[in-house]
């Protein structure tokens, strides 16, 4: 049983927690990709960015003695989440709204989204240096030990992936609730779907593109924040998961916000699933099996984890060039 | 005072220009169509309305105010609808949806209208809740005239409403448009199959090269012998 609580902890929860960040910062990639028309680049630095502004806040409280039943930092990272919207809003209207009146195509602005990546990696070197740091300030991160029946070792679940996988459900709620029932949300669908006619309706297009940073920016922040409550705060952190994003936003199909919730477990699981030694999994049954079991035995070597979401989407694109929910064709 | 007047409409795309000097003026209540070959200006003429095209002369004017130059996204404002000829429905949304967005200017209780809509073009009331990407081409073509009701407008512009259609639903689509029409509402229509068009219209407008050619009324216009061997096939 052991064994099992092993695969718990390593595949299923590694999974589930990695999948919740993919899924958060997939959604901002395919609404900005559905309502503005280009990749979005940036977003891995707007985690990060999000991720320092609210470690600059939990400092803040942590400084005036506060001290509350829930880490600091997920309290702080509610205030972060409207400062990351208004930045994100900021970037939009300095670096791309500019290029959208010109009539510039989406690979320019793909192109400045590289450019604005670049500046904030520099900015955020530049003020907050580049080691890694400690989300909890004021207290060590619980830990919590789940004895699960018939095994010795406990399935093992942190504070802050508790608090990740309860956001991401209510954000995922929230999210369709925005999209199905409000006025604002049906309209950004119908921006979407068929921009000139929404501009033809009548739609304000400028109140669309603004939910979008601000839903995009605030679950950036999120995502940051949480994934660095996980691990520690680097200012590469999400840099290195923005491809994987991106992945997850192409799989569940492009400009589709389920497919990017999709597509992000999907990629999520994928990707700990085939660094995980499945020989622990198969040790119980060595005597039955035909052949001699290696100590070690992932489908890919943990260094090269990176490949597995290009696997997956160069296996989806082959099959389902749309994406899993029929996103917009990549053209 | 005419709801609709276009006068001497100079316009065109960049450098290039393809109205030269077009002349359009509704009453208040009428059906006009516009008929003309390939390339004449139609679909240009009620495009240039809203801003899709860089006007070089000429001034369009509605219900007294000046509106030349005016962007899309004024339209819905001035109370003008405008039926696309392609690609006309929000496809993921549901038809009910649609018809929301139609209304999206609207601050106040369209319920009524609404219930209109669904009472003109019944078969929409039972997909309300289907995306409108999944209806056929005579179901999208009414989610698109029912969008362009829910603002309640005084001046409906259709870009080929039957372009594709099989024959029985092209002559319900002009039976819906006498419909609309005989609710008050002022249509301006782009027809390629200018016959039957021109039967149901109180004005006709012919354009060739970019400006008028013949401007009657429909049924004259059925009758004169040189527009019949020039653009009606005999």
């Amino acid at each position: 049983m052991n064994e099992l609580v092993f695969f718990i902890n390593k595949g299923l929860v590694s999974g589930l927690i990695i999948g919740s960040i993919y899924a958060l910062g997939a959604i901002g990639v395919t609404l900005i990709f559905g309502i503005l028309r280009f990749a979005h680049f940036a977003h891995g630095d707007m985690m990060t960015l999000g991720a320092f502004v609210t470690l600059i806040l939990t400092a803040a409280l942590a400084a005036l003695g506060i001290t509350l039943p829930v880490p600091l930092a997920f309290i702080a990272m509610f205030p972060a989440m409207v400062i990351t919207a208004f930045i994100a809003i900021g970037l939009d209207r300095t670096f791309y709204k500019p290029l959208r009146q010109a009539g510039a195509r989406p690979v320019v602005l793909v192109m400045a989204s590289v450019g604005v990546t670049l500046m904030l990696q520099g900015l955020i070197r530049l003020f907050a240096g580049v080691r890694a740091r400690d989300m909890f300030i004021e207290a060590p991160k619980e830990i919590f030990r789940i004895p699960f029946p018939g095994a010795t070792r406990p399935v093992i679940v942190t504070e802050p992936q508790v608090l990740l996988i309860g956001f991401v459900v209510v954000a995922v709620i929230a999210l369709h609730w925005f999209l199905t029932r409000s006025r604002l949300g049906k309209a950004m669908r119908a921006v979407s779907d068929n921009p000139e006619l929404a501009r033809i309706t009548g739609i304000n297009t400028n109140h669309v593109v603004w939910a979008t940073w601000i839903i995009g920016g605030a679950l950036a922040c999120a995502a940051g924040t949480l994934l660095s409550m996980d691990v520690t705060l680097k200012p590469d952190l999400s840099f290195n998961i923005l491809l994987p994003i991106f992945a997850a936003t192409i799989v569940g199909g492009i400009g589709q916000p389920y497919g990017a919730i999709a597509g992000g477990f999907l990629v999520g699981f994928c990707e700990t699933l085939a660094v995980f030694n499945w020989s622990i999994l198969l040790r119980p049954f060595r005597d039955e099996l035909w052949f001699e079991l290696p100590n070690s035995m992932a489908l890919v070597p943990t260094q090269y984890k990176l490949m597995v979401p290009f696997l997956i989407l160069i296996i989806v694109l082959i099959f389902r060039p749309t994406g899993i929910f029929r996103g917009r064709v990549l053209a | 005072m005419s709801l609709l007047e276009i006068s001497d409409l100079h316009a065109g795309y960049g450098q290039m220009s393809i109205l030269k000097g077009v002349n359009l003026t509704l009453e208040q209540g009428e059906i006009g169509v516009i008929v003309g070959p390939n390339g004449a200006g139609k679909s240009t003429t009620l495009k240039a309305i809203f801003g899709m095209l860089n006007i070089t002369e000429g001034s369009i004017r509605f219900d007294g105010k000046d509106i030349t130059g005016i962007r899309s996204e004024q339209l819905a404002d001035h109370r003008i609808a405008f039926v696309p000829q392609e690609q006309n429905v929000f496809p993921t949304l549901s038809v009910h949806e649609n018809l929301e967005m139609g209304a999206y200017v609207r601050r106040d209780d369209f319920s009524s209208v609404m219930d209109h809509v669904y009472d003109i073009f019944p078969p929409l009331k039972d997909k309300r809740g289907q995306a409108a990407g999944e209806l056929s081409g005579g179901q999208r073509q009414m989610v698109a005239f029912g969008r362009a009701l829910m603002i309640e407008p005084k001046l409906i512009l259709l870009d080929e409403p039957t372009a594709g259609l099989s024959p029985m639903f092209m002559s319900q689509i002009f039976d819906r448009v006498i419909a609309i029409n005989r609710t008050g509402v002022t249509v301006a229509m782009v027809e390629q199959n200018a016959k039957q068009a021109l039967a149901i219209a109180h004005k006709g407008f012919v354009l060739a090269g970019g400006r008028n050619s013949y401007t009657d009324t429909g049924q004259n216009l059925l009758n004169n012998p040189e527009v019949a061997a020039s653009f009606l096939g005999g």
